[in-house]
């Protein structure tokens, strides 16, 4: 094992009081880099989400929070570093790591023309699931999200707010232990937003599913959440809230990442 | 004290679960199909616009001599309905490539990439989907064709089936090629100038070889060196029940050929990974 991934692997938090964790981690990032031609997106990143966790990864638009998703999903190759999803690294065995994530990304990926159940049918379909199955596995995740009285509409007919709940839905599908959502509220009214992040909560602690949540919106994040600052492409913080803000030395997490994202600034941490 | 263990998944897939798949894929590029009904309409107007105006007015220009596979001679119109078959297989193909762009854009095409099914295999499946589209395109145009005397031997139509099937794997993949060489949508228009309209006339759809080494030695050694006119033949022959074995070797190859190359350009360590984010994304 190598120093980065001792240390990636040591990342996740101690268990929630009462549960013991047993196991890799859900999500290892180790060392990662990644540049765009002579444009570095991400540079040396390592953390880790434990199971069962709610991990929020904070940075503004250019933090590198898409391109990591990017590189945890295989849609791009990895360049330098490792990626393991519990314990399976992505490229390695790609078919088993894969089949452990769900992911909702910043832009729709929704086929507009498609129903609703039509759409969750395809994407069984992409993970080896026979329609009858889809169909049962389908109307379960749509009851879960309040969209069951939606299932034969169109997905045009969505709202912004349905249409990423019918994403969650389709991440679930497949019963995925390890849950990415970039920017999952982006462009949703309070109400939609505080639903989504409401819903996704409730699968971590009920489900035991560990999610990974990329937001700029501080808002978003409790006080008991993993957090992972990036920032231009570097990782300048990363543990459990309460703690990050200790180190900063300030008194809540938007000053908290003021202060980190300034300090970052201004020795030159910024490509 | 609760305890939270993670199974680790079975490994691999079965026959039975890359059948689903592929069935999922077929079925969506159906459905997306059958919803762009202007899609189908302007598939079977392209070819009988050629049949209906084109061929009638040329047939009185060019002749055609008793060639393989014909026994005797023939109408135009029957000459170029191979050509005409093969040109609905090279547009679906570039129109699934169309598509492939689109998706990508509007990250569909995200849906189908982070599948746990190998890549290849998925790129496989999508090319299956295109190709059977294009089968139904081809039937329909066929059965407007024998309206117009064009009818081939009745057994024909079952013969031709495996070669329709070649040739719709092979543009197919060539369009999934040249897809993922195009950044941007707008790009794609350049396509119809610099791949569409060069192979569909730089072939034997529309005249017969010799009567283009007749007019130039150099246009024909082009035609001959044109995958498009390999399945031309390919069609042509096994529409009367014969195989042109130079055709079937060249198109096999060629299909071969795209696909490894298509799969090498969607590798996540190569293809899609030179490009950046979608815009709008960090």
């Amino acid at each position: 094992m190598t120093a980065s991934s001792a240390r990636a692997s040591q990342l996740p938090r101690d268990a929630h009081p009462g549960q013991e964790r047993v196991g890799p981690p859900a999500l290892a990032i180790d060392g990662i880099s990644h540049s765009y031609g002579p444009r570095r997106a991400l540079d040396n990143v390592s953390f880790a989400v434990a199971p069962a966790s709610f991990a929020a990864m904070l940075g503004l638009n250019g933090a590198g929070k898409s391109t990591l998703f990017s590189l945890v999903t295989r849609l791009f190759g990895i360049q330098s570093g490792g990626i393991r999803i519990f314990g399976n690294d992505i490229r390695v065995a790609p078919g088993e790591a894969l089949r452990l994530l769900g992911v909702v990304f910043q832009p729709r990926t929704l086929d507009l023309d498609l129903s609703v159940m039509q759409n969750l049918i395809y994407h069984a379909a992409l993970h080896g699931i026979a329609r009858g199955e889809a169909q049962v596995r389908g109307a379960e995740v749509l009851a879960q999200l309040g969209l069951a009285e939606r299932a034969g509409s169109k997905v045009r007919d969505l709202s912004g707010g349905q249409m990423r709940r019918l994403e969650i839905a389709r991440a679930l599908l497949h019963r995925p232990r390890l849950l990415l959502l970039d920017e999952a509220t982006v462009g949703l009214d309070v109400k939609a937003r505080a639903d989504i992040l409401s819903h996704v909560r409730q699968l971590v602690a009920e489900q035991g599913i560990g999610v990974l949540w990329a937001t700029h919106l501080f808002d978003e994040i409790m006080p008991d959440d993993d957090l992972v600052v990036l920032h231009q492409g570097k990782m300048l913080a990363r543990g459990p809230v309460a703690r990050v803000i200790a180190e900063a030395g300030a008194d809540d997490i938007h000053a908290a990442f003021m202060r980190l994202t300034g300090a970052a600034s201004e020795s030159g941490a910024a490509p | 004290m609760s305890v939270t263990t993670v199974g680790q998944p079975r490994s691999g897939f079965s026959f039975a679960q890359y059948l689903t798949c592929l069935n999922g894929i077929v079925w969506r590029e159906a459905l997306r199909f059958l919803h762009q009904r202007e899609r189908f309409v302007s598939a079977l107007v392209r070819p009988l616009v050629w049949l209906f105006i084109f061929a009638v007015g040329f047939r009185q220009v060019l002749g055609v001599s008793i060639i393989p596979p014909y026994e005797t001679y023939i109408l135009y119109e029957v000459y170029i309905a191979p050509g005409l078959m093969a040109m609905i297989q090279l547009f679906n193909g570039m129109q699934s490539s169309l598509s492939m762009v689109y998706d990508r854009e509007m990250g569909n095409m995200r849906t189908l990439l982070v599948s746990p099914f190998p890549r290849w295999y998925l790129l496989f499946a999508k090319l299956v989907a295109g190709t059977a589209v294009s089968l139904l395109q081809v039937y329909a145009f066929l059965l407007i064709a024998w309206f117009w005397d064009i009818a081939p031997p009745p057994l024909g139509y079952l013969t031709v089936l495996p070669a329709l099937v070649l040739s719709g794997l092979m543009l197919g993949a060539l369009g999934m090629l040249i897809s993922s060489g195009i950044k941007q949508l707008e790009n794609f228009a350049g396509v119809m100038n610099f791949v569409i309209f060069p192979m569909f006339f730089a072939s034997s759809a529309l005249y017969p070889l010799w009567r283009v080494q007749e007019g130039s030695p150099l246009l024909y050694y082009v035609c001959l060196f044109n995958p498009f006119t390999h399945a031309v033949e390919l069609i042509r022959f096994a529409l009367y029940g014969q195989i042109n074995l130079t055709s079937l070797a060249v198109v096999g190859a060629c299909t071969l050929a795209f696909m490894v190359g298509a799969i090498y350009a969607y590798d996540p360590s190569r293809g899609l990974a030179r490009r950046g984010p979608a815009g709008g994304e960090t």
